[in-house]
């Protein structure tokens, strides 16, 4: 299977071999086209975004205004914070030139002459790589005003590296422009959309760094061939992290619609101890986890996740064996999304709060059956009502973990406690258990 | 006691304002600088930081305390960042943490006696496949065990 984003190419990331393959041509070729023919061959290509949503790429381009007086921005989005993701930082490391010619070609397609890609901060060895691999461009002339010379066009664009510093919530597309603004990282309310109202007001883009990495070969083969790789509805490769219980953890790049079990047994060797799998996440922990026994048949692109109960996320695969403990996961999880709420929202900001101090008193074994249905209750009130998706993020594996694994929970909650006593507990002044309490 | 950067520092500064349209984007990059000179982030830098890139200093205080990588008192000369989510938890990433703590005596965000370590517990690193993991200052320690853990600290230890 031909990789596209992450080819087997020794060297593959300095600017001399890259070029020696071809590197650059894909941009060439584009500055010989209209912008508009770009924006159709992607579209066509039905390039979907691998942040996490899974939006139509060509589309979202197209959304870009073509008469405004303002100018207009690229963001590539390189937060890489979703538990579970660790893919864009093998782009930054093996194929940041691809990246590059990727992120010219869409600044020609969406007429933007300034690219900020957004880096996490934590991840300052890659954030390096990057830079280096773009100072080689600049010197090269395949970025910046000697553009011009280099591919004989009137066209050119600069590249600027936007160091994060420890916020998930970065990655949320509008909380990110916020944060290039040099603003506390909170979500804007949308509409406006960043096509019309992005950076420093102006129209934008933000795309995921994998979707832009697949744009060149997009240009250079053709949408047809693109379009004819794994699932139609979602095609192309994907990036899959497997990560967990699993024997060889890591990055696999396979077509869209490999099946789940192929990827966890065949790539990612198996189970340690051939133990049975009772729950996989399959796009980062913000996703709906499925139960070992849901997994049989699973193809891994956007409608069949779709399908079968979850989301495709940003491919992320976290397998739990059977002597998982669950509760303390998904504690786990709800203690993540609650750090990481921005607390411009009292659905998400309050909620989140709650669901990780309900499952802490789980874990302390003083939980009650009627807590299980609190929990869905409080995911229930923090998504559809807050401004950005993390309120979903933080919803969804609460709701269906408990729903999916409720036998499982119900064994965990004590027996003991009274309802009525539990309802008091419920009035929710009482938070029970002092979380130092609580060890892991 | 007043704060002002460097010759170089600044240099740097006005190179990453020359990035973006408006001067305040570059308040971020500002204060990795002033905590690389400074060790923390203090009110005098707040208040430099925001002279310099025309802010008021509550709104730079406002991002300092929006992100976790900036810190307001000093750390440990090796600042070590231990991933607890999901994927480090169920590779021992709890395992890693306590031995630390045990080691170290000391909790999240403390520092020792002597100012050489500090530790956190922190979120998802993107190191999931290579779990458990951490972090000292800018270096990234990956697929961790008892021995390592122990190896690493007590190289770290016998240095100056
Ligand atoms: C809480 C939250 C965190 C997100 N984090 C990321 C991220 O780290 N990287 C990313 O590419 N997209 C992230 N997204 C999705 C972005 O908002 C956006 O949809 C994406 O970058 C668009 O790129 P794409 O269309 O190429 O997928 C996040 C969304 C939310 C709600
Ligand atoms: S949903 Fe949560 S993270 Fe998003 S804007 Fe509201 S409070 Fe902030
Ligand atoms: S969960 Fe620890 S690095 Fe991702």
């Amino acid at each position: 299977m031909e990789k596209i984003v992450l080819p087997d190419i020794k060297d593959f990331h300095k600017l001399e071999v890259y070029l020696q393959h071809g590197g650059y041509s894909a941009a060439k070729k584009a500055f010989g086209q209209s912008s508009d023919d770009i924006i159709d061959q992607v579209k066509r290509s039905g390039l979907r975004g691998r942040g996490g949503a899974a939006f139509l790429t060509g589309l979202k381009w197209s959304f870009m205004p073509k008469t405004t007086d303002k100018p207009k921005y690229l963001c590539v989005n390189g937060d890489e914070s979703e538990p579970g993701s660790f893919k864009d930082r093998q782009i930054f490391e093996y194929n940041p030139h691809q990246l590059i010619e990727g992120i010219i070609i869409t600044c020609y397609a969406i007429g933007a002459k300034v690219a900020y890609i957004y880096i996490r901060g934590e991840y300052h060895k890659w954030i390096k790589l990057m830079q280096k691999a773009l100072d080689d461009a600049y010197a090269a002339g395949y970025v910046g005003e000697k553009m011009k010379e280099k591919f004989g066009t009137d066209f050119y664009c600069d590249i600027y590296i936007h160091k994060g510093a420890g916020a998930y919530i970065c990655g949320e597309e509008s909380a990110l422009m916020n944060s290039i603004e040099g603003k506390r990282g909170y979500p804007r309310v949308k509409p406006p959309f960043p096509a019309q109202n992005g950076l420093w007001g102006c129209p934008t883009t933000i795309n995921n760094v994998e979707t832009i990495t697949n744009v060149p070969p997009i240009i250079n083969k053709g949408w047809e061939w693109f379009a004819s790789i794994g699932e139609p509805k979602h095609p192309g490769t994907i990036l899959f992290g497997v990560s967990g219980h699993v024997n060889k953890p890591g990055v696999y790049e396979l077509p869209s619609g490999t099946l789940l079990t192929d990827i966890i047994y065949n790539y990612a060797g198996g189970v340690p101890g051939n133990k049975k799998i009772l729950c996989v996440i399959p796009g980062g922990s913000s996703m709906p986890p499925l139960r070992g026994d849901q997994i049989e048949g699973v193809k891994m692109d956007a409608e069949s996740l779709k399908a079968a109960g979850s989301a495709i996320g940003t491919g992320g695969i976290m397998v739990m064996d059977e002597d998982t403990d669950l509760v303390k996961v998904l504690a786990r999880i709800a203690h993540f999304y609650h750090h990481e709420s921005c607390g411009q929202c009292t659905p998400c900001r309050e909620g989140t709060g709650w669901l990780e101090k309900i499952l802490k008193r789980l874990i302390a074994g003083k939980g009650s059956v009627s807590d299980l249905d609190l929990l869905i209750t409080v995911a229930n009130q923090i998504e559809g009502n807050t401004i950005c998706a993390l309120g979903e993020a933080a919803a969804w594996p609460v709701k269906f973990m408990v729903e999916r694994f409720r036998d499982y929970f119900e064994q965990r909650v004590s027996k003991e406690i009274s309802l009525p006593v539990a309802n008091k507990v419920h009035s929710m002044r009482h938070t029970a258990i002092p979380v130092e309490e609580i060890k892991h | 006691m007043d704060f002002k950067f460097t010759p170089e520092n600044l240099e740097r500064i006005n190179a990453e304002i020359k990035k973006y349209p408006k001067k305040q984007s570059a308040v971020m990059a500002a204060l990795y600088i002033a905590q690389e000179q400074n060790g923390y982030i203090t009110t005098e830098v707040m208040k430099e930081i925001a002279d310099i890139l025309d802010m008021h200093p509550h709104d730079v205080l406002g991002v300092v305390t929006f992100y976790t990588m900036y810190h307001q008192k000093p750390m440990g000369k090796y600042h070590i960042q231990v991933c607890t989510n999901v994927s480090c938890m169920l590779r021992g990433g709890y395992d890693i943490w306590n031995q630390i703590k045990d080691k170290l005596g000391i909790d999240n965000m403390q520092v020792t006696q002597d100012g050489k370590f500090s530790l956190e517990e922190v979120e998802c690193m993107g190191s999931c496949g290579t779990a458990p993991m951490f972090a000292i200052n800018e270096d990234y320690f990956e697929n961790l065990t008892k021995e390592k853990v122990n190896e690493i600290l007590d190289s770290l230890k016998n240095t100056n």
